[in-house]
């Protein structure tokens, strides 16, 4: 096999060197009962046949079409320097800097990650990343269940289906409660999304102080591109700021790898989860950086640890910190503003004659109601080149929501016409004005 | 080397170029105060320092990199490229949750649906979720399932489960977090879990126990099926750690062991890029009794090979917010594809050939922490060269000089001064034998020069680093307006 280079003469010296005559009786603790009689793996492929198959599998997806769906994973456009400069096999070949002098360049990108997240979200600490946002958020509720001691945590309505169903999923073992509210008095934490998912842009502020009056913690979930323009975590008041970092450079790749981005309050590094990079000396004296208070981790703590984590998703942490440096602080601005003018500008046409249910400001997302159901209409736009968005009532469905499911100014979704519709910056105004054209002719 | 912040000088790399009659103005009580601080440099600042960041690394394409428990083998480039098909990599996983979109993701759902059924067959599990996205958080899910398989069962009384204390650190944390109380095994004399210990723990109130095999001295676990049998007999299940599964792949199998549950590490076994530290991908694998458990949506092939998506009946729900890692486990399966059925068990012949090898050529040297034939990792002591005041991080510290990545150190907690050695397959016999005759050369330098050890690395980008103030002083984040250093 091409990938494994012991040929039959290093074979023979090796054994002989362990002075056993065959490599079989190298496995001879296990119990010839239980040794592997046969199996149903295929032959192997060849390296052109691996190629074309997979090549051929790629394309029974449909991948050509303009798409307008979102859901916190967003069509965004990937500069070119991001793959290019994370593809090099010094990065995507390394493992944990465990041995900080021959891993530099990880953990200074880890250092430098940290900063950019930091200067983003407002916030003072941060983590090297978590999975993706949805564990990066049930992570900032065990932190405030930490922190504070207290079993009860509030979701304020309009939270992405999807991460609750995973909140939901990681503490059910847990005997916490989580309910719906804003109402700070005994909790551990509340929980806000803004945008949340149906694109509505919410001030926490006030909710921050009320938390803080009862020494509860602000969570704000938020979407790194929205801030380029939009009020911070920080200028809330929030205590741990989480979002998914795919929009940062990450292809959206049918699920993943994403990244779980994680910021807080300095006050709580210490019980914070996953990874941190520090910097300090070395016996010289010069600049290097290292993984520091490494005893809150599983390695150490084993189950009194912060978390379980013992990864993180540091090369797509380097993806977003390679984006964030190449688009840079104008180019962050400019994302924002265009993801936010042109769903206006849709969403005007679309207010002349269909029904917009949250028609006030929205970040790069909006739900339209439909007269139809909306599944039906979809081919119909797919034979136009055009993917129009979610259909909500069957995401809910599958994220065992309730429906009609609120936001926080008291919208409810989850009507068969139901579409969420999400608007990138790659979306030229002829494809906004022809998704409005298909939506008129298919409601009139 | 400076930070991307120190280089800024208010240079743009990339425009958006908007268009600027479209602007509609951002209400202003939302906006933010100052924008973000971010770097302001030209894109070939951005290329030159990334680059450069590269070169103070050490990756599998540069060195041996024998990490003990890791399996640091070559990742196949073949698998990145097909990984960035844009089939894959421009698939928008939202198509999932509708079905109209179905049509769309046909050949993803296919390639989920076929890596699920080879795992199967190579764990002997009746069936694999690929959504845990890394080891420990499949350790996690599985310790979900169990917890919901004796909810069901109206176990109320079970809240333990049992770890050796060879195991990973995971393993005790992830039993927690799932809230269990967690009960610690001893190893015996030779270096497995002690079975009198075992049977003495084991009671009705034990929900699992979670199992590395071989564990993480590199030995197998001979009473498996007894270790098996008694916990069945309690009705607690039976965790397997896929963590060392390079070692067993292709000779057997954890379902025909006995275990109920298990996880695979698709970055250690199924060679996908490690990536630093992530992103990983850790697929839980069940037999029959936690079937109905498992993380839903689970794909499944209809008639005339339309593939379409199910929840199990009793499932704990997502774990992950798709089906997982799905472009490190579009390598994985490439990889399953080009070794196949002989290739994947020449995979545990002859790692578990190269670490023995190892193993015989440093045995005198550095003594083992348990003296016979090892699985795919050898654990050695640099207990002798204590009275020279040389320290197993020392070697460590010694093998980067000589451009070697070192092997873990200090792990398993079990052994003193312990050096983890994985070689993995796919290194060569000349790789193995410069490794060897330098740790030999190391052994004779510590009773010779003492002192070049305990200095090294001198060649690194930097020498050994002061922890204590990194951890004193915390400086996590780049201030703003800090002076240049």
């Amino acid at each position: 096999m091409a990938w494994i280079p012991v040929t039959h003469k290093d074979e023979q010296e090796m054994l002989q060197a362990i002075g056993v005559s065959s490599v079989d009786c190298l496995f001879e603790d296990i119990p010839p009962s239980l040794r592997l009689k046969s199996w149903n793996i295929p032959e192997g492929l060849s390296e052109i046949e691996a190629y074309q198959h997979l090549e051929a599998l790629s394309k029974k997806n449909e991948t050509g079409y303009v798409s307008f769906v979102g859901g916190g994973y967003y069509d965004h456009y990937i500069p070119a320097v991001v793959d290019y400069l994370s593809q090099r096999g010094e990065f995507s070949t390394a493992y944990t800097p465990y041995q900080p002098e021959c891993a530099q360049g990880t953990l200074q990108a880890i250092y430098e990650y940290q900063t950019a997240l930091c200067r983003l979200t407002d916030m003072e600490v941060a983590n090297a990343s978590l999975y993706d946002g949805g564990t990066a958020l049930f992570e900032a509720i065990m932190l405030a269940v930490r922190v504070t001691g207290r079993r009860k945590v509030k979701i304020i309505p309009g939270l992405n289906p999807i991460y609750e169903q995973m909140i939901r999923t990681h503490i059910a073992n847990l005997d916490l409660e989580l309910e719906y509210g804003d109402e700070p008095e005994g909790c551990a934490c509340i929980v806000g999304a803004t945008p949340d998912f149906f694109g509505n842009i919410h001030d926490f502020t006030a909710i921050a102080e009320k938390c803080h009056s009862a020494s509860a913690l602000m969570i704000i979930q938020f979407y790194p591109i929205a801030l380029g323009i939009m009020k911070t975590p920080g200028e809330m008041g929030a205590d741990i700021a989480v979002g998914e970092g795919q929009s940062l450079g990450l292809p959206l790749g049918f699920g993943g790898p994403y990244l779980g981005l994680f910021a807080a309050r300095k006050e709580y590094i210490r019980k914070m989860p996953g990874r941190i990079c520090a910097m300090t000396v070395d016996k010289q004296g010069k600049r290097g950086f290292v993984l520091t208070l490494q005893a809150r981790e599983q390695h150490i703590r084993r189950e009194k640890a912060m978390s379980n984590v013992c990864s993180n998703q540091a090369l797509c942490a380097l993806r977003a910190l390679i984006y964030l440096c190449e688009v840079g602080k104008q180019g962050l601005i400019e994302v924002a503003q265009d993801c936010y003018s042109k769903t206006e500008y849709l969403k005007k046409k679309l207010s002349a004659f269909a029904t917009v249910i949250n028609p006030k400001p929205t970040f790069n997302e909006f739900v339209v109601r439909l007269p139809i159901p909306a599944e039906k209409v979809i081919l119909k736009f797919k034979q136009n080149g055009i993917l129009p968005g979610i259909p909500l009532k069957s995401l809910l469905e599958h994220c065992k929501q309730q429906i009609p499911c609120k936001d926080k100014d008291g919208n409810t979704y989850g009507e068969e016409g139901d579409l969420l519709i999400a608007v990138t910056e790659k979306r030229t105004q002829k494809e906004l004005d022809m998704l409005a054209e298909l939506i008129r002719a298919n409601i009139s | 080397m400076d930070l991307i912040y120190e280089k800024c000088n208010h240079r743009q790399a990339f425009s958006f170029r908007s268009n600027r009659e479209f602007d509609v103005p951002f209400p202003r009580e939302l906006r933010r105060q100052k924008a973000a601080e971010l770097p302001e440099v030209s894109e070939l600042d951005v290329v030159r320092h990334f680059t450069h960041l590269s070169r103070r690394n050490m990756g599998i394409d540069t060195n041996f990199y024998p990490l003990g428990s890791c399996t640091m083998k070559y990742n196949p480039k073949i698998a990145d490229v097909v990984s960035s098909f844009v089939g894959f990599t421009q698939l928008h996983p939202q198509l999932l949750y509708s079905e109209t979109y179905l049509d769309c993701v046909q050949g993803a759902l296919e390639l989920v649906y076929h890596l699920e059924q080879l795992l199967s067959e190579i764990s002997g599990m009746r069936a694999v979720s690929l959504q845990p996205m890394a080891g420990a958080h499949g350790e996690l899910t599985g310790v979900l399932m169990m917890s919901a398989y004796h909810k069901h069962h109206k176990n109320t009384h079970k809240k333990i489960i049992l770890i050796p204390d060879s195991a990973h650190g995971t393993n005790p944390a992830s039993a927690a977090i799932a809230g269990f109380q967690v009960q610690e095994i001893p190893s015996n004399p030779q270096g497995t879990l002690d079975l009198d210990r075992f049977r003495e723990a084991m009671n009705d109130e034990v929900a699992g126990i979670m199992l590395t095999c071989p564990n993480t001295h590199g030995l197998f676990e001979k009473d498996i099926q007894e270790i098996a049998d008694l916990a069945h007999q309690h009705d607690a299940l039976l965790y397997y750690d896929g963590a060392n599964l390079n070692a067993i792949i292709g000779q057997c199998r954890p379902g025909d062991l006995g275990f109920d549950v298990m996880h695979f590490n698709l970055h250690k076994t199924f060679a996908t890029p490690h990536g630093m530290g992530g992103p990983g991908s850790g697929p839980v694998g069940v037999n029959e009794r936690l079937l109905d458990f498992l993380p839903g949506p689970r794909v499944i092939k209809k008639d005339n090979d339309v593939f379409s998506l199910d929840y199990p009946k009793n499932t704990i729900g997502k774990s992950a917010p798709f089906l997982g890692h799905f472009l490190v486990a579009v390598r994985a399966y490439v990889y399953i594809l080009m070794q196949g059925n002989e290739g994947l068990k020449e995979v545990s012949q002859k790692a578990v050939l190269n670490a023995n090898y190892v193993l015989s050529r440093l045995r005198a040297a550095f003594p083992p922490a348990y003296d016979r034939l090892c699985m795919h990792e050898c654990v050695l002591m640099a207990m002798p060269y204590h009275d020279w005041e040389v320290r197993a991080l020392d070697f460590a510290k010694a093998l980067l000089d000589r451009g070697f990545h070192a092997p873990t150190v200090y792990f398993p907690l079990t052994v003193k001064e312990a050096l983890m050695i994985e070689p993995t397959e796919t290194e060569t016999k000349e790789t193995l034998d410069q490794f060897c005759d330098t740790m030999l050369e190391l052994a004779e330098l510590a009773k010779q020069n003492p002192d070049e050890l305990r200095n090294a690395p001198i060649t690194t980008p930097v020498q050994r680093l002061d922890e204590v103030k990194a951890a004193k002083e915390l400086n996590v984040v780049r201030p703003l307006n800090t002076p240049k250093t």
